[in-house]
């Protein structure tokens, strides 16, 4: 069962707000939706409130880390595909979180377009999950 | 104290507290300190052990030489005294047999001297003096009758000890003898004198008789030095001795002495005690000590030998065990060292880590910025100067992906540190390797040649690590090369089912046998100053630890072949780096 990208529901967590913004701008414009938040604590209540598909969450943020924001993710929504966004490349926390479960990690800057596909195969695993 | 300050300053730069005293030339006087110390220990006892035995030797050498000495001297002295003894009791006998009137009578003491002459060889002539001290009646070749001896001295002599031996006179005809007087008392208390002349040539024969050896002077001397004998040293008869002479003594007496011309002897010397005579024998030091001198050539060469033993010895033993301390502490500094440096690469990985995180985040901006302008052109059908805009916001999002290169490879060096396992295409970490010096060789005009084999397996190995083998030995290949003719080339295969080789080639300098042998030795370089001698060592470290081999093969002047082989599969110990 595939969805429709205007279908995609997509929740971004980044500390840097005008790199929220943009992308989630640039995103909207492709027709995905996407809500944002600022920091960890505020991205669990808005995942709370509304299950996305795939969680785009950076791995480097003031209060809340990433990592712990991707395991509770996992522990309570264990659908939801958390693609981390990261400075670092294939840093240990890259593939730490592979190992906690994240679908894939992207070393910041990246295309948006080679994103947008790593959303689909996400999306797709998200739905396929359910 | 001054002499303690100096032992405990010098032993505290022996015993550990060498930092102390660091210095180029620190082993050089190490060494030079402890070989003299030891050589004064080994060398003290054997001089004293040597100064001992030397002593002891010469003296009991002394003694044993003086011993014959002293037994001649003895033997000689018995046979005078027994020649004066016996002619002495001859005179006395005479006396006692015949009375005064019998020897008074001319013809009669000529018989008597006449038989005595016979049976006792040296008399030369006897004769009769009175109580008055006139010659009565004389035998003999002079013509002596009526003389009167009453004022000289050997008279009175006579007179009061009852016999005189006189010394040795020459006489009338300049031959050496001597006058043996013996006083005769009669029972009615009067008293006369009979006196004998004797030939001393018999001494010369006693002295002849005695076997000395031929360097050896022996002569019959008066208490006051007068020679009664021939010497051959110092003269004839009745001259005087020119040295003083040693104290009387009836044992026979051996000492060393000095003559005044300058002779080093043996003295060997016995007073006769009823005369005035002493006996004395002379025999130069220096042939009797032959032996002892030659003997002492021999200690001393000897002695020399272990000295020069020693010295060779405690040389060569310091010599070991300095070399020994001095490699220890190079293998201590260059822990330290090693320790150091990979403690640099760590902290600046880690830099380069945080460095690289700060810029991505920004340039993350940057780009999604320029995308969204260009996402917000690309909705609007009509838009002035749309080419211009795409190709400025292009160039930014190009800029933004050479940064995002950078910050890259800046991360794949902090990498390093970490050894992670993947699957890897050699060819494709050859290519970005040399990619990082493509500039330097078009700059120095340098052929950079890649024969990158086709269809080459991927390895499991790490990325980050190969890259920095990699890139060492490319690296040296470009410090080797000249420019404008340097050619190096870049050679893959598949070896096996295996494993992959890689050989990276030079026409560089080269490098010779000993160069060779300590290359991939931690902080063995040739570049000096610029090199810290690591970076061969670490590559031969990193091949090693991903399972690999590395071989090298050099010659001066032609160059410089590095080959690599490496499993296609990671040994398990890869991982725990």
């Amino acid at each position: 069962m595939s969805l429709n990208m205007d279908q995609w529901k997509v929740l971004l967590v980044d500390d840097e707000e005008e790199f929220v913004t943009t992308l989630a701008e640039r995103l909207s414009i492709r027709g995905i939706a996407t809500r944002t938040a600022l920091d960890g604590e505020s991205g669990l209540r808005r995942l709370a409130e509304e299950i996305p598909h795939v969680l785009l969450l950076d791995v480097m943020m003031p209060g809340m880390r990433g990592l712990d924001v991707l395991r509770a993710v996992k522990r309570d929504h264990p659908a939801v595909q958390v693609i981390l966004l990261t400075g670092q490349g294939s840093s240990k926390d890259g593939i730490e979180g592979m190992n906690e479960g994240a679908f894939d990690y992207v070393m910041k800057p990246f295309d948006i377009d080679g994103l947008v596909a790593k959303i689909g195969e996400a999306v797709a695993k998200a739905v396929g999950g359910r | 104290m001054a002499i303690r300050a100096y032992i405990s300053r010098h032993f505290d730069e022996l015993l550990g507290k060498v930092e102390a005293a660091a210095s180029p030339h620190r082993y050089a006087v190490l060494r030079r300190k402890l070989v003299l110390i030891m050589v004064a220990v080994a060398v003290l006892p054997l001089a004293i052990m040597s100064a001992i035995n030397f002593v002891q030797y010469q003296n009991s050498l002394s003694r044993e030489l003086q011993s014959p000495m002293r037994v001649l001297l003895n033997k000689t002295r018995s046979a005078f005294e027994f020649f004066l003894a016996e002619r002495t009791a001859t005179v006395s006998f005479v006396a006692a047999a015949y009375s005064f009137q019998n020897l008074a009578d001319e013809h009669e003491i000529n018989r008597i001297f006449q038989v005595v002459k016979q049976k006792f060889e040296g008399f030369v002539d006897l004769g009769l003096i009175a109580a008055n001290g006139t010659q009565v009646s004389y035998a003999g070749p002079y013509k002596l009758r009526g003389k009167d001896y009453s004022e000289q001295s050997w008279f009175n002599e006579v007179i009061f000890k009852g016999r005189y031996v006189s010394d040795v006179f020459l006489g009338f005809r300049h031959f050496p003898h001597l006058v043996i007087a013996v006083q005769h008392l009669t029972e009615d208390g009067s008293y006369w004198v009979l006196r004998a002349t004797i030939d001393t040539r018999q001494f010369e024969r006693l002295i002849a008789s005695a076997g000395l050896e031929p360097d050896m002077d022996m002569f019959l001397v008066n208490r006051s030095g007068v020679l009664q004998t021939a010497s051959q040293i110092y003269g004839n008869v009745l001259q005087k001795l020119p040295f003083d002479m040693p104290g009387a003594t009836y044992e026979t007496n051996v000492r060393t002495f000095i003559d005044p011309e300058g002779r080093d002897l043996f003295m060997a010397y016995s007073y006769f005690p009823e005369t005035e005579y002493a006996l004395m024998a002379i025999k130069p030091r220096t042939s009797a000590l032959k032996t002892w001198y030659t003997l002492r050539t021999d200690l001393v060469a000897i002695f020399l030998a272990g000295v020069l033993f020693i010295l060779v010895a405690a040389y060569k033993l310091m010599g070991v065990l300095i070399r020994r301390l001095q490699e220890s502490d190079e293998r201590r500094e260059l822990a330290l060292r090693q320790m150091e440096h990979t403690q640099k690469l760590s902290s600046i990985g880690r830099l380069a880590a945080g460095v690289a995180h700060e810029v991505n985040n920004p340039l993350a901006i940057i780009n999604e910025k320029a995308g969204l302008m260009k996402d917000l052109m690309a909705m609007r059908p009509e838009f002035p100067d749309r080419d211009r805009y795409t190709g400025l916001i292009d160039a930014i999002i190009r800029t933004v992906e050479r940064c995002r290169g950078i910050t890259h490879r800046m991360l794949g060096f902090a990498r390093q540190m970490d050894v992670k396992i993947e699957n890897i295409d050699v060819n494709e970490v050859l290519k970005e390797t040399v990619s990082f010096l493509e500039k330097e060789a078009t700059y120095r005009n340098i052929e950079l040649a890649m024969n990158l084999g086709d269809s080459l397996p991927p390895i499991a190995s790490d990325r980050g690590q190969l890259q920095q083998v990699f890139l060492n030995i490319v690296n040296n290949a470009f410090a080797a090369v000249a420019d404008q003719e340097g050619r190096i080339s870049v050679t893959t295969w598949e070896k096996g089912p295996d494993s992959v080789g890689i050989s990276i080639q030079d026409n560089g300098c080269g490098m010779n046998d000993e160069t060779l042998k300590h290359i991939f030795e931690p902080f063995f370089t040739t570049k000096k100053g610029s090199g810290t001698g690591l970076g061969l060592s670490i590559t031969y470290g990193i091949v090693k630890r991903l399972g690999g081999d590395l071989a090298v093969q050099s010659k001066p002047g032609q160059g410089t072949v590095f080959t690599i082989f490496l499993p296609r599969t990671a040994p398990d110990g890869a991982f725990k780096s």
